[in-house]
């Protein structure tokens, strides 16, 4: 089933247009990765799902995205709500400095009004579970979130924002800034997350994308140049373009 | 910040090495200067603090006619104008910041940053001519015959309304404290990260959870910081507290009432002092003042140093 359909999405920082034209639809429970190189609108096109983008001063946004049956960018729709229902993990783990790692899961929760200690206490181990990090952490529930390892904090992250159950995740670059074993690991953690959630995820690595995508699209300068089956991308590119960002001979 | 040594290489050039010894030395003779200026002011204190021990410090008593001396009035007229000061000051000073960072647009929030700044450069004595003709007596007509009409059951407001007094002396340091917390504020609000405030975007807060969850919280210690460095020119401020505080040494429940503080029993009597006792215990007043300010900002870099630890 199609959870997501974007039409005719551009995107704006002032003057500078960073998306144009996009069209893509994503099915349920599918992995789709975004690759290009960088600068050529991956992070936009992500922030635009879930009406992040404008947050930036001066951005702007035109065109329909729909998920669930519902256009985000239809007049009076609020941004608020529709990030609540999306979640959203970045380059760069950043969990908040000053909470616990139970706070930094239950967050989200909070913020959707649940305050129920044994609903918490569910939800949050629940959450942190699907993370793979229940184990590292059950002990240590009440020690401050930043006091992990880096790739502790991104399954951290990945679990607060699977806190609330959102049907799509979106990930932005988010192993770069990680070790090989800590980016192994969410590379498994994202396989085992599909059976449940829908996941669009950047990467500048070609080699994770064809592991853990089953679509892939290729942007360049801003526009969508290619978008298909993994498999089809890597070994029958369509566009010269594709095969050449692919095959390492771009620029 | 960590402190780092300077390594002097093998071959070093005969001018850096002068320069090098020149700031050593520089930074060795401000660590003197302090010492020296504690010892004298001791040394100066001593006759008093020998003559009354320890109970100088919880000594009431203020009487040049019999020469008994006790610290325990100013302590307590500096601790609660600080007081007042802090708790006036710290919620509208933030309330700043965040306004000027995160909600004001930018043609706005910069003619107003700098005005708060320039707060900070308004001399003493003219924000205690202004305490004196402007803000005692509306304190007297407007704010205090409300709070002791509403709040009079607590022994803090009550007693004739006479607008000079402890009150005004914390309403003048709150103001004067506002643009050194609010401007420390708001470099502290700037640095937390963009990532931290998107993580609470993406998780679908309203700006002022998103404020609440990574700007807040990320700035707790740094707050501290900017809080501390208020409270310490509000402990040493002279000149303002002087002319608005009544300059009477007596310990009273209200607020309303004339104090004294150290800085301004100083100020009031050191050129009068005609004994050597009643000097003598003036400058352990400084003494204790310096102590006070000494142990204030000690624990405040303690609470800082703790929860920068903990994070
Ligand atoms: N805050 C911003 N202000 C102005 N231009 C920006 C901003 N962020 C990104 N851009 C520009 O938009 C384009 C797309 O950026 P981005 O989506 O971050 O690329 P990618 O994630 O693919 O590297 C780039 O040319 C970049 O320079
Ligand atoms: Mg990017």
């Amino acid at each position: 089933m199609e959870l997501i359909a974007v039409k005719k999405l551009e995107a704006w920082f002032g003057v500078f247009q960073a998306l144009k034209d996009i069209n893509l639809s994503i099915q349920e429970n599918e992995v789709v990765a975004l690759i290009g190189p960088s600068g050529c609108g991956k992070s936009t096109f992500v922030r635009c799902l879930n009406r992040l983008h404008e947050e930036v001063p001066g951005a702007r946004v035109a065109g329909e995205v729909w998920l669930d049956g519902r256009n985000i960018y239809a007049p009076g729709v609020d941004p608020v709500g529709v990030r609540r229902g999306v979640g959203m993990v970045f380059q760069k783990p950043n969990p908040f400095p000053g909470m616990s790692i139970y706070e930094n899961v239950a967050v989200g929760l909070r913020l959707g009004g649940v305050s129920k200690r044994t609903v918490l206490d569910e939800k949050v181990e629940q959450a942190l579970v699907r993370a793979a990090l229940w184990g590292e952490v059950k002990e240590i529930l009440k020690r401050p979130g930043t006091s992990l390892s880096g790739g502790q904090q991104q399954r951290l992250c990945i679990a607060r924002a699977l806190a609330v159950e959102p049907p799509v995740i979106l990930m932005d670059e988010p192993t770069s800034a990680l070790d090989p074993i800590s980016t192994a690991k969410i590379e498994e953690l994202i396989q085992e997350l599909k059976t449940k959630v829908t996941v669009v995820i950047v990467t500048h690595n070609m080699q994770q994308a064809a592991r853990v995508s089953d679509k892939t699209a290729f942007f360049l300068l801003g526009e969508l140049v290619e978008y298909g089956a993994t498999e089809e991308i890597f070994t029958r590119p369509a566009q010269e373009a594709t095969e050449r960002y692919i095959t390492g001979r771009f620029g | 910040m960590s402190s780092s040594s300077y390594e002097l290489g093998r071959d070093v050039r005969p001018s850096d090495l002068t320069f090098y010894y020149l700031l050593k030395g520089l930074a060795w003779g401000l660590v003197l200067l302090l010492l020296a200026m504690v010892g004298v002011i001791f040394a100066l204190s001593w006759e008093a603090l020998s003559h009354f021990g320890p109970g100088f410090f919880f000594d009431p008593s203020w009487d040049s006619w019999r020469e008994q001396f006790g610290a325990l009035t100013f302590i307590y007229g500096t601790l609660v104008t600080s007081l007042i000061a802090l708790i006036l000051a710290v919620p509208v000073s933030l309330a700043v910041a965040l306004f000027l960072n995160e909600l004001a647009p930018s043609w706005l929030a910069r003619p107003l940053g700098f005005f708060v700044e320039m707060l900070a450069a308004i001399p003493s004595i003219v924000y205690g001519l202004w305490g004196l003709f402007v803000l005692a007596p509306f304190l007297r007509d407007h704010v205090q015959p409300p709070l002791g009409q509403y709040l009079g059951f607590l022994p803090l407001f009550q007693g004739p309304p006479m607008g000079v007094g402890m009150l005004a002396a914390g309403v003048i340091l709150a103001i004067m404290i506002i643009p050194t917390i609010a401007s420390i504020s708001r470099e502290v609000f700037r640095s937390v990260p963009a990532t931290l405030r998107e993580a609470a975007l993406g998780l679908g807060a309203t700006r002022w959870e998103m404020l609440r969850l990574a700007v807040l919280k990320a700035s707790v210690s740094g707050i501290v910081g900017a809080v501390v460095l208020g409270l310490g020119r509000a402990l040493g401020e002279t000149m303002a507290v002087t002319m608005v505080i009544g300059n009477r040494p007596q310990i009273d429940w209200s607020l309303f009432e004339s104090g004294q503080t150290m800085a301004s029993i100083l100020a009031n009597q050191y050129a009068e002092a005609d004994s050597s006792l009643h000097l003598s215990a003036l400058t352990a007043v400084g003494f204790t003042l310096f102590v006070v300010s000494l142990a204030i900002n000690s624990l405040a870099r303690w609470i800082i140093w703790r929860m920068q630890r903990v994070n």
